[in-house]
């Protein structure tokens, strides 16, 4: 777990500091230099005249962009988008899951809607909103986190109805709490590690579900880097040079892996009682 | 249990009206002409005043959406006027590849999962326990199109055994067709046995806590034997539910499949009509799909009451 805590901090600070670690333009386009192997070597000449060597440690694409470039710019797409999709569909997800834990007349017909939603394959779903919005990077993080909200409303549904019946929340109903004040201080606080976990797990689906709908061209604009994106821009050469599409497929894979490693460490730590072999 | 069926029964139905007003209301979410967008790019002016006619789309939302069900009802999912085909004519040409590959990936992945998870939870705590966990939680990660690509480089590219991409019908030879699946079925595989496997072990452990794993043990039962027999039957609910929850998992992985091998079936269907914005035959799919997970879940739980006696609603 500590191990993928490091890669994703790793992934992250790339993310941040894309600009300053490396000497290339995410966007320039190079005919020279299209798709070099993986650490070609090239000599650019400066405006000055004087000749450096630089390296393009995972080769450049068909248009002789560098692969390695792209994928550091791509790590803060990818990221945004899971922090984004997991932020707000916990919100929504807790708002519409009190909704139905605590106002039982609404419990029904709300649940039956999400179960509709829940029917509805997430892939599909998102695929269909996307290009239905057509929108870049806000209408991806809106299919996905229209996908996702179901999974938190059952959740905090499950955990509003047990805390209900907890000795301390009738106490303070006996007191005479009222509602809003009883949900905020009382029913809340009960939810929140379960929901953290939820959440990280959501952000791990985001960042998949972003490069699957870039991958297959419906989500962010192809000229944006993202680790989909340049996967799908590599896709046609596959055979020939692979490296376009193994490299960032790579990063998807690690980051995806070191938050759901995250994810289960953060459930066994923050709930001592689920600490079953699972 | 009639009672409980019939209350089963009514609750998909209404799970599937809900299904049918998110697809019939995704297409009005869309900015603009609902008629011009339902026809898509590829329609003439005269195919969106003939939709506009037929839809009733000066109409109120609640007619036009009793007009829309009253035809999907029929088995008329419209006309895709990219494809030049109705829906359902399209859909039924392409079912066969889709079919192949999810029957290949269930069986593949059950075979593989149910004994790994069942020894990782005989073992439990072991060298072995420990990799099939690894493993499980790589494979959730790992997304299958970074699978796909990854395998076809080793295995069609760099060692040439199978073909790169593409798909062939059964009826066209037996070894071609297994050779074209063999990948694709491998790629979407992994996520599946990742999650039956972890769940094959966990309800293992519960059920080898119980105490007839002890009486079996006591009256001289061999380990395999109190494995199988006593252990692995009684994990096998949680097993059957996950098998049905991965559905939606497996439509996912289906639709990406099939893009990296061009298998023309309905996951590739799914997505071209998507860049097309050919959104009958989008709306027709992911009804299909929503349909099918529905029934399959109903099918499975009904077929608790067979595996597990000890259920009685």
């Amino acid at each position: 777990m500590v191990f993928a805590a490091l890669v994703l901090a790793a992934i992250v600070a790339m993310g941040i500091a894309a600009p300053w670690l490396t000497p290339f333009d995410p966007a320039a386009i190079a005919p020279a230099s299209r798709n070099l192997v993986t650490g070609a070597r090239e000599a650019v000449r400066a405006d000055d005249g004087s000749v450096r060597e630089v390296r393009h440690w995972m080769g450049t694409d068909t248009l002789g962009r560098d692969i390695a470039t792209r994928v550091l710019f791509g790590a803060r797409v990818s990221l945004s988008v899971g922090i984004a999709v997991a932020a707000l569909a916990t919100a929504f997800g807790v708002a519409i899951g009190l909704i139905a834990g605590y106002l039982r007349r609404l419990d029904g017909p709300v649940m039956r809607i999400m179960d509709g939603l829940m029917a509805i394959p997430g892939i599909l779903l998102a695929l269909a909103l996307a290009s239905v919005w057509s929108g870049g990077v806000a209408a991806v993080i809106a299919a996905v986190v229209v996908t996702e909200i179901p999974r938190v409303v059952r959740l905090v549904r499950a955990l509003v109805l047990a805390l209900r019946e907890e000795p301390y929340v009738e106490a303070a109903i006996a007191a005479g709490t009222s509602t809003p004040a009883l949900i905020v201080r009382h029913i809340l606080p009960g939810t929140w590690s379960p929901l953290i976990v939820q959440a990280t797990y959501i952000g791990a689906t985001a960042i998949l579900v972003e490069a699957i709908l870039s991958f297959l061209g419906v989500g962010v604009p192809p000229e944006t880097p993202t680790w989909g994106n340049i996967m799908a821009q590599g896709r046609s050469l596959f055979r020939v040079y692979p490296h376009a599409v193994l490299w960032p497929g790579l990063f998807v894979a690690l980051t995806v892996l070191a938050i759901n490693i995250l994810g289960d460490g953060l459930r066994d730590a923050l709930d001592p009682r689920v600490r079953r072999e699972l | 249990m009639l009672i409980y069926a019939a209350r089963r029964v009514a609750a998909t139905i209404i799970v599937l009206a809900i299904v049918a007003v998110v697809v019939f209301a995704l297409v009005r979410m869309a900015p603009g002409d609902p008629a011009a967008i339902i026809a898509g790019p590829a329609a003439t002016t005269r195919d969106v005043a003939a939709i506009r006619a037929e839809l009733g789309l000066d109409r109120p939302l609640v007619v036009q959406f009793a007009t829309w069900l009253a035809h999907v009802a029929r088995g008329d999912l419209g006309q895709s006027f990219f494809f030049h085909q109705p829906v359902t004519a399209l859909i039924a040409a392409r079912v066969g590849p889709t079919l192949a590959l999810a029957l290949a990936t269930m069986v593949l992945s059950v075979l593989v999962a149910v004994p790994l998870g069942a020894i990782a939870a005989w073992k439990h705590g072991g060298v072995v326990d420990r990799i099939v966990m690894g493993v499980a939680v790589a494979g959730f990660s790992v997304p299958v199109f970074v699978t796909g690509y990854a395998l076809v480089w080793w295995l069609a590219v760099d060692l040439a055994w199978l073909p790169v991409q593409g798909y062939q019908p059964l009826a066209e030879g037996v070894a071609g067709f297994v050779s074209h699946l063999v990948l694709p079925t491998l790629a979407l595989s992994v996520v599946h046995v990742a999650l039956i496997a972890r769940i094959t072990r966990a309800s293992t452990l519960d059920a080898l806590s119980e105490d007839f794993i002890r009486t079996a043990r006591a009256k001289g039962l061999r380990g395999p034997a109190i494995l199988v027999r006593h252990a692995l039957r009684n994990a096998a609910v949680p097993v059957v539910t996950v098998i049905g929850l991965g559905f939606a998992l497996l439509v996912g992985g289906v639709v990406v499949t099939e893009s990296v091998f061009a298998i023309p079936g309905l996951g590739r269907l799914t997505v071209d009509a998507v860049l097309a914005r050919d959104y009958p035959t989008v709306q027709g799919v992911i009804l299909l799909f929503a349909l099918v997970y529905v029934l399959l879940n109903l099918a499975i739980d009904v077929a608790y009451l067979w595996l597990d006696p000890r259920i009685r609603y």
